[in-house]
């Protein structure tokens, strides 16, 4: 009978020691640094011809605005973007990561990525971690089998769907696509449509904000339209600026301390002290 | 253990005052909120307790209307005891016990006021949540107050209230330039600031009398 291994890791599978220290130091009381969350509106649609995926600009950081101007709709292959909502390392590491795997998978099979091959990648990383890894995807792109929407909820399930909206600005984009979606959009109308639904969420979101990107995924083409819409401009500006002029800080002493010639150093022959 | 219910919410928003040589400037944005919903974009957080004496408050505004209604209630009460309006100092003196009467379940509101005193100079009178107050030469309160504060430190640099003999905290600025400084501090603070936008509310007294400004903010 072997006797049981204290203390000696398992072989395999994931290891949350690390997630209990955690959960008992917070209920200890020790606060956890905060993220960065992009407390987002991202959007996609299913149209007559491919997807347009949509998204904010908006970061914040508790109640304050982090980056104006954040990109949220991801590279995932040249047929494939991710928009990402949740903690913003989480979903910058996550589509990275497995963009980097598809682009290995098209090296070995010199074929074009497939939209469901990122989901199951996608998803199954993210079951992996349980949640803890807090990325919420809207997925879209067209391949050989045609166009195709998904999202993903940070547990790791997936939805496939003609329209889709995710982030706390979900439900203000939402409500826009039940009211006006319909099948067999023209891109015109995709496009239109996708930046109303997000504008709806930078507008009664106080999580999502500042101006709407756009992507439009066609067979054999592909358009990422980075500040699409710019609705929020600075709406005041101070007639005359601010100017600081010199010897505002008040001196309080003065010491000059002035530099001594170094003796030449004698390179010792065949010295190394230079290296390292 | 669930999440107890709290007699509280905090509806976010920013106010800031200013008072110069025989002006006060007092302001707010008018953005109510609650968690990530806008509640409502023109909600009036100042309140005309006196003739020359207007209160901003961020914070719950449930407290906050209660708190303005008790004030109104006793301010009516003093004008018909002395037939006169209330002082702004007196005012508030007023505001301050209002306040700390409640030390134990207190008002959720960020209150700075402003007025004219009885020599007709602006005055500003800065709160926490129980009552502690002090005069000051401008003061701002609420979500954005972070962001506010320095740049009104920066630009309108006050005397120390420790020196002997003491002086005045008034600003240097003219009554155009402190407004265009309100106008835009609070452009800045919304560019950051998820629960400061909408619209600012500016309240002017002066010797002539009362008089709003409004500019819009950013939406989002």
């Amino acid at each position: 009978m072997s006797t049981p291994e204290v203390g000696v890791p398992r072989k395999g599978g994931f290891n949350f020691d690390l997630c209990r220290r955690n959960e008992m130091l917070f209920s200890k009381g020790i606060k956890p640094p905060s993220f960065l969350k992009t407390g987002t509106t991202i959007v996609g649609l299913v149209f007559k011809d491919g997807v347009v995926l949509g998204a904010d600009t908006r970061a914040t950081e508790g109640p304050i605005v982090a980056d104006k101007n954040c990109e949220k709709i991801h590279y995932m292959a040249p047929n494939i973007y991710c928009c990402g909502a949740g903690t913003a390392a989480d979903t910058e590491a996550v589509t990275d990561m497995i963009s980097s795997q598809l682009q290995m998978h098209r090296y070995a099979t010199g074929r074009e990525s497939r939209v469901v091959t990122s989901l199951t990648l996608l998803k199954s990383h993210l079951f992996s971690y349980q949640g803890h890894v807090s990325a919420a995807l809207v997925l879209g792109g067209v391949d050989v089998t045609g166009p195709h929407l998904h999202t993903i909820y940070p547990h790791g399930s997936t939805d496939t769907l003609p329209y889709a909206t995710m982030g706390s600005g979900s439900l203000a984009a939402m409500a826009v696509f039940e009211s006006k979606y319909k099948e067999g959009l023209t891109r015109e109308e995709g496009i239109e449509l996708v930046a109303e639904a997000i504008c709806s969420g930078i507008f009664n979101d106080l999580g999502s904000g500042s101006n709407v990107d756009v992507c439009v995924i066609t067979k054999g083409k592909t358009e990422y339209l980075r500040s699409h819409q710019l609705p929020n401009p600075r709406t005041y500006v101070s007639s005359k600026g601010y100017t600081f002029s010199k010897g505002l800080t008040e001196v309080l002493s003065t010491k000059i301390t002035p530099l001594k010639q170094k003796q030449a150093d004698t390179v010792p022959e065949g010295g190394d002290f230079m290296e390292e | 253990m669930g999440s107890r219910w709290s007699p509280y919410d905090n509806n976010g928003g920013t106010c800031v005052a200013i008072a110069g040589a025989n002006y006060c400037v007092v302001a707010a944005d008018t953005r109510m909120s609650t968690g990530y919903s806008i509640l409502t974009r023109e909600y009036s957080k100042t309140c005309k307790l006196a003739d020359k004496c207007v209160l901003a408050s961020s914070g719950f505004q449930a407290d906050v209307r209660a708190l303005q209604k008790n004030l109104s209630a006793k301010h009516l009460f003093y004008q018909h005891q002395h037939n006169k309006q209330m002082s702004c100092p007196a005012m508030g003196q007023l505001l301050s016990n209002t306040l700390y009467y409640k030390r134990f379940f207190p008002y959720y509101a960020f209150n700075v006021l402003g007025g004219l005193d009885n020599e007709g100079k602006g005055c500003v009178f800065t709160y926490d949540a129980v009552g502690s107050y002090e005069r000051v030469g401008y003061s701002t309160q609420g979500s954005g107050s972070s962001l506010i504060m320095p740049v009104l430190d920066n630009q309108l640099k006050s005397p120390s209230p420790l020196l002997l003999p003491a002086k005045d905290a008034i600003t240097p600025l003219s009554e155009s330039e402190a407004v265009d400084l309100v106008k835009d501090v609070f452009a800045s603070a919304t560019e950051r600031d998820i629960y400061t936008g909408d619209k600012v509310e500016i309240v002017i007294i002066n010797d002539v009398g009362i008089r709003r400004e409004y500019i819009d903010l950013r939406k989002d």
